[in-house]
């Protein structure tokens, strides 16, 4: 094999709050938040689905705000506040949206069900949504191949009726 | 991804002369489009500025009874505005029926307008096209079609420019505040993108060095008939087949002003004034509304899957004029 003689660029550090804690990285430019997240910070609650902002699977809250993790570079989420599904449950208690999925069964394989929470915890700090088709519009970034949607529709009906998040 | 480097643009000026500077350089914001295109390898940027820590972050009124929606404002935090809400509404109409919450949380307003098209050739690398590779040839035009080009297609191209957002302003006059290294100037909506010709490759009027920093909206907001009407296979989180954005000024049952742009049909927001002004001074009937829809399609080229679309486009301009008329401003 020819050797591979392509320079890349260096890494450099990237210091990322994530869940409460300050996190120090050497990754390079293109590394997204989601690969950040879970191959350099191996927090692997996050999701990649369809790594193109489609399906949902990598939401996570920065700011408090639902974002594709997948189509953001770490390098500029520095200095903000990053929640990922580790980090919701406080003191050996689940996040009542956790909570209302196990309740509510929303969900079955489970593998879009991190950004389904992250993503009505946002939907719930928007405060945007009133009526069920507004429910359903504004989670339609959170795809679930098992269709579970229903019942994820009255966790989130639950979640707004219930207003508070943490 | 392709390796590239990357740097931070501390104000307006040093994100211009870096990107004068540097070869292949692009700015980044939300990034939401150009990652994905990054990731795919249509796009191959050598060197990212990330304008993000630049002001124009504000939506603030402007000396002339306007708006001036700061570049990097999102899309949710401009859709979510109360100066938006209430002035503007079509354009808060617009902006939430595209995309989905997480994108518009990040998706800039600047950025929004540089979004690429989404034609299935122009994201198929394996497949020729002249707005990804010029002169290979477009796959479009005799391939699958549904979703793209009617109006001021050309030989080489018939993407469609798929903002939610642009179509509004288009309707509302908005015009585009922008700097580059020669200095700042605006550029009316209607002027920013392009028709493809024999350039589908390049999609604005934008120059390489220029950085959109505002975007201006002149005070007439039709809060009170508006309508934004969006055509489209499901009913969240795809692009249009056919959108309208439709303003009504009346007085009693009589047209003072109409506005209609189109969206989904042609390289850009589609707003034909000429045929706007059929409207004016006439009654408010269906009859009326379907001569401005005729008007307002003529000339109009199917190229087989999307020959449906020129009269759906017409029925909507019809619709979106009802709705706007009844106010029924939901789509």
């Amino acid at each position: 094999m020819e050797k591979n003689t392509v320079e890349l660029p260096p890494t450099s550090s990237v210091t990322l709050r994530v869940n409460g804690l300050s996190r120090q990285l050497n990754i390079a430019p293109w590394t997204t938040l989601l690969d950040a997240l879970r191959e350099h910070l191996h927090l692997s609650g996050t999701k990649k689905g369809c790594d193109h902002g489609q399906c949902g699977a990598c939401t996570v809250l920065v700011d408090g705000k639902r974002i594709n993790s997948c189509l953001s570079l770490a390098v500029m989420q520095q200095d903000k506040k990053i929640t990922t599904i580790e980090g919701l449950a406080k003191e050996g208690e689940l996040h009542p949206v956790q909570q209302a999925f196990i309740d509510h069964d929303a969900f079955q394989c489970g593998y879009c069900t991190p950004g389904q929470i992250c993503s009505v915890i946002g939907l719930v700090n928007e405060g945007k949504a009133k009526t069920m088709d507004d429910i359903r519009d504004l989670m339609s970034g959170n795809v679930c191949r098992c269709g579970a949607y229903v019942n994820i529709v009255k966790v989130a009906q639950e979640a707004l009726e219930r207003g508070e998040i943490r | 991804m392709r390796p590239f480097t990357y740097t931070k643009a501390a104000d307006v000026n040093a994100a211009v002369q870096e990107v004068s500077t540097h070869e292949g350089a692009k700015f980044i914001a939300g990034g939401t489009n150009l990652l994905d295109l990054m990731k795919i390898d249509v796009m191959r940027p050598a060197h990212l500025i990330d304008v993000t820590h630049i002001a124009h972050k504000t939506i603030e009124e402007n000396d002339k009874g306007g708006l001036r929606i700061g570049a990097l404002v999102t899309n949710n935090d401009t859709a979510y505005n109360e100066l938006v809400e209430k002035r503007y509404p079509l354009l808060s109409h617009a902006i939430l029926a595209g995309a989905t919450a997480q994108l518009r949380n990040v998706a800039t307003d600047g950025g929004n307008l540089l979004q690429r098209t989404r034609c299935y050739y122009f994201y198929d690398t394996a497949t020729p096209c002249n707005k990804r590779e010029p002169g290979s040839g477009c796959s479009a035009i005799k391939g699958y079609n549904r979703d793209l080009a009617i109006l001021g297609t050309s030989e080489h191209c018939i993407a469609t420019h798929p903002s939610d957002m642009a179509v509004a302003l288009a309707a509302l006059d908005a015009s585009i505040h922008v700097t580059g290294k020669d200095g700042e100037r605006t550029i009316p909506i209607l002027d920013f993108h392009r028709l493809p010709g024999d350039t589908p490759h390049i999609d604005t009027n934008l120059k390489e060095d220029e950085l959109i920093t505002s975007i201006d909206l002149p005070a007439k907001g039709f809060p009170e008939h508006y309508t934004y009407l969006k055509l489209r296979d499901r009913a969240s989180y795809a692009f249009a087949l056919v959108s309208v954005a439709a303003a009504l000024e009346l007085d009693g049952t009589t047209i003072k002003e109409a506005r209609i742009a189109l969206g989904g049909v042609a390289h850009k927001p589609w707003r034909k004034p000429e045929a706007e002004a059929i409207l004016q001074g006439k009654a408010a009937t269906t009859e009326n509304f379907r001569e401005v829809a005729e008007a307002y399609l003529e000339g109009a080229k199917g190229y087989g899957d999307n020959d449906f679309k020129i009269e759906l486009a017409k029925r909507a301009i019809v619709r979106a004029l009802e709705q706007a008329l009844k106010m029924e401003a939901a789509s």
